[in-house]
């Protein structure tokens, strides 16, 4: 079974050749995606199904002699978070071959690539590999936010391409300084010997501050807001389900096996969750079109995720994997929606918007749902995690970073029903259109999608006792890493 | 010491480059930071206190693993310079030239900008 783990990046990029000799062929290539995609979400089925009781596997790729091999490794976490990428790389490319934007050959490729990278950093289990996973991935990203290449998108990927390659350099030169001091780079060894070596930590702190750029944690955001607006609508709902998100979850893995132990890691992340949190709620009350005030929500929702770094206890970490879980759903099925507005109307502007209830009821239903998920309003998955996120702030005697999450969500509220307000209610702006004028090609399956997520999130906010459960199995997982470190060092 | 300042000169040289805002000078930048980055991955193997990594070196061959990285680093920034250079290429395009200020009308319009 742990043989599988290397699949879950070889066969994305297998296909990705595929695809781009595929690349007159549409249907061949959508077929080629699809079946990729499907395969690699039924190997994390079965892993997570292998893992469900809190075992580790691991593998060395190609065979190699231990100590030399590449190691991959996935547990429960690992598997979940993963599986939910994979659904959701698949709706934002359904959402790009509804609105006909795959018909640029390089599409379908560039987007198993990045699955490709995804995967690997996911299962990764050293920290050159982890480089090498956030470069195939970025690439892959830089490419796909310039696809369309209008001055927009030249200068949003300037800025986009810029920030992450200075990332990347940090932790290339933190990785090579790291090595340099312990004489190693394999996650479960560095946890022996960072805690206590102010050296290595030193090191660390370099790989940290690529990590949080890549996650886009305040103070090292401002990146995304800028570059997520200008690439295509199912572009940046690939991204949004994504391209933090590994990074979220990077910090989460650190975190388990080497920063746990280091006194100054969890007040540390308490004051950065708090500080993203309220930055980027406040950069989205500034917004003026759909995907920019979504982009800027995006920011401060990676804050809500960061807190239970800061807590690190059983409780806390599946508190931490829920909401991981809900925003990236929550936050892709925005994305779509925004995407089939702009589908509709051809444009994200609020002052252009107006209105769109009327016309298009469902449509309005698949946006406002997750929008109020999003907010944590109940009976919805936001409810749920940012419930259990408060509770274990309180818990451990975090009084104000609780407090903090409250009162942002209060905000979040507020730019959510600027939205609403803005596009959906109201009187109906210049570029909608009236009612009897049909629908363009593919908007009913668009909402369609959209309301499957809405469906999604309320199934999950009244029974979720099955996913904190899940939850709370893959969070022991990280809490008491001992069984990770067995499997990479026995693989 | 003297891959320490190579690395220092190298990381200084690229920063001022990176700093600037068109797009080639952007792109020799971070050539310089990638140069600097195995500079450093190689230092990290002791090349300082170790003999050549060739056959029949012995104990003190050098560390192989640094130098992997090293290629492996090579190969990933040649990759991103071409596109960097590409992306040049394209803003003098769509742009006029490879300067990239902040265009005031721009917003967050999202709509317009396809060619």
């Amino acid at each position: 079974m742990s043989a599988a783990i290397v699949l879950l990046m070889a066969a994305p990029l297998v296909a990705a050749a595929l695809a781009v000799l595929a690349r007159r062929h549409l249907g061949v290539q959508r077929t080629i995606t699809a079946v990729t995609l499907a395969g690699l979400a039924a190997t994390t089925v079965a892993l997570a199904l292998a893992t469900r009781d809190g075992s580790v596997l691991a593998s060395r790729v190609g065979d190699w002699a231990p100590g030399l091999a590449i190691v991959v490794v996935i547990d429960l976490a690992a598997a979940m978070v993963l599986l939910l990428m994979l659904v959701l790389a698949a709706s934002a490319l359904v959402l790009a071959a509804l609105a006909g934007e795959d018909r640029h050959p390089l599409l379908h490729p560039l987007a198993l690539v990045l699955v490709a990278g995804v995967s690997l950093a996911m299962v990764t289990a050293d920290l050159f590999n982890l480089f090498v996973a956030f470069e195939v991935l970025l690439i892959a990203s830089y490419v796909l936010l310039t696809l369309r290449a209008g001055a927009e998108q030249v200068r949003a990927g300037v800025v986009y391409v810029a920030v992450n390659l200075l990332a990347s350099t940090l932790f290339l030169l933190g990785v090579g300084l790291l090595y340099a001091v312990t004489g190693t780079v394999a996650l479960g060894r560095l946890a022996e010997v960072v805690a206590d070596d102010p050296g290595a930590l030193a090191a660390l702190s370099l790989v940290l501050v690529a990590v949080a750029t890549k996650a886009g944690l305040v103070p090292l955001h401002g990146w995304l807001p800028r570059a997520y607006v200008h690439a295509s609508p199912a572009v940046t709902a690939l991204f949004s389900g994504l391209l933090t998100k590994v990074g979220v979850f990077v910090l989460y893995r650190l975190t388990s096996l080497v920063l746990a132990d280091v006194p100054s890691w969890a007040p540390l992340m308490l004051v950065v969750a708090g500080v993203t949190m309220v930055v980027g709620v406040l950069g989205g009350l500034g917004g003026k079109d759909v995907r920019g005030i979504l982009s800027y929500h995006m920011v401060s929702q990676i804050g809500y995720v960061m807190v239970p770094l800061g807590l690190w206890s059983v409780g806390a970490a599946a508190a931490g994997l829920v909401y991981l879980l809900h925003n990236m759903a929550v936050k892709a099925a925005l994305f779509l929606g925004a995407g089939a507005v702009e589908h509709l109307t051809g444009t994200g502007r609020l002052d252009r918007l107006g209105g769109l209830a009327r016309v298009h009821p469902w449509l309005a239903v698949g946006f406002v749902v997750p929008a109020f998920a999003l907010a944590g309003l109940p009976p919805s998955s936001g409810f749920v995690s940012k419930y259990l996120v408060v509770l274990e702030t309180f818990r451990a005697g975090s009084y104000a970073i609780g407090a903090v999450a409250v009162v942002v969500s209060l905000f979040t509220l507020l730019s959510m029903l600027k939205i609403l307000l803005g596009a959906f209610w109201g009187e109906a702006g210049p570029d909608v259109p009236s009612e009897g004028v049909p629908a363009p090609h593919g908007l009913p399956a668009m909402v369609a999608l959209s309301l499957a997520f809405a469906a999604a999130t309320v199934t999950v906010g009244l029974g979720a006792g099955w996913l904190v459960g899940l939850a709370t199995d893959a969070a022991r997982v990280l809490v008491d890493p001992s069984a990770y470190v067995a499997a990479v060092l026995g693989a | 010491m003297t891959a320490a300042i190579v690395v220092g000169l190298l990381v200084a040289a690229g920063t001022y480059l990176v700093l600037q805002r068109g797009i080639v000078r952007i792109a020799l930048g971070f050539t310089l930071l990638g140069h600097a980055a195995t500079t450093l991955m190689i230092a990290a193997g002791g090349a300082s206190r170790r003999a050549v990594p060739f056959a029949g070196a012995g104990p003190d061959a050098a560390d192989p693993l640094p130098q992997a990285f090293a290629l492996t680093a090579i190969v990933i920034s040649f990759g991103v310079t071409a596109f960097l250079l590409t992306l040049a290429f394209r803003s003098r395009d769509v742009l006029g030239d490879d300067d990239v200020e902040e265009d005031a009308r721009s917003g967050h319009d999202v709509g317009g900008a396809d060619t």
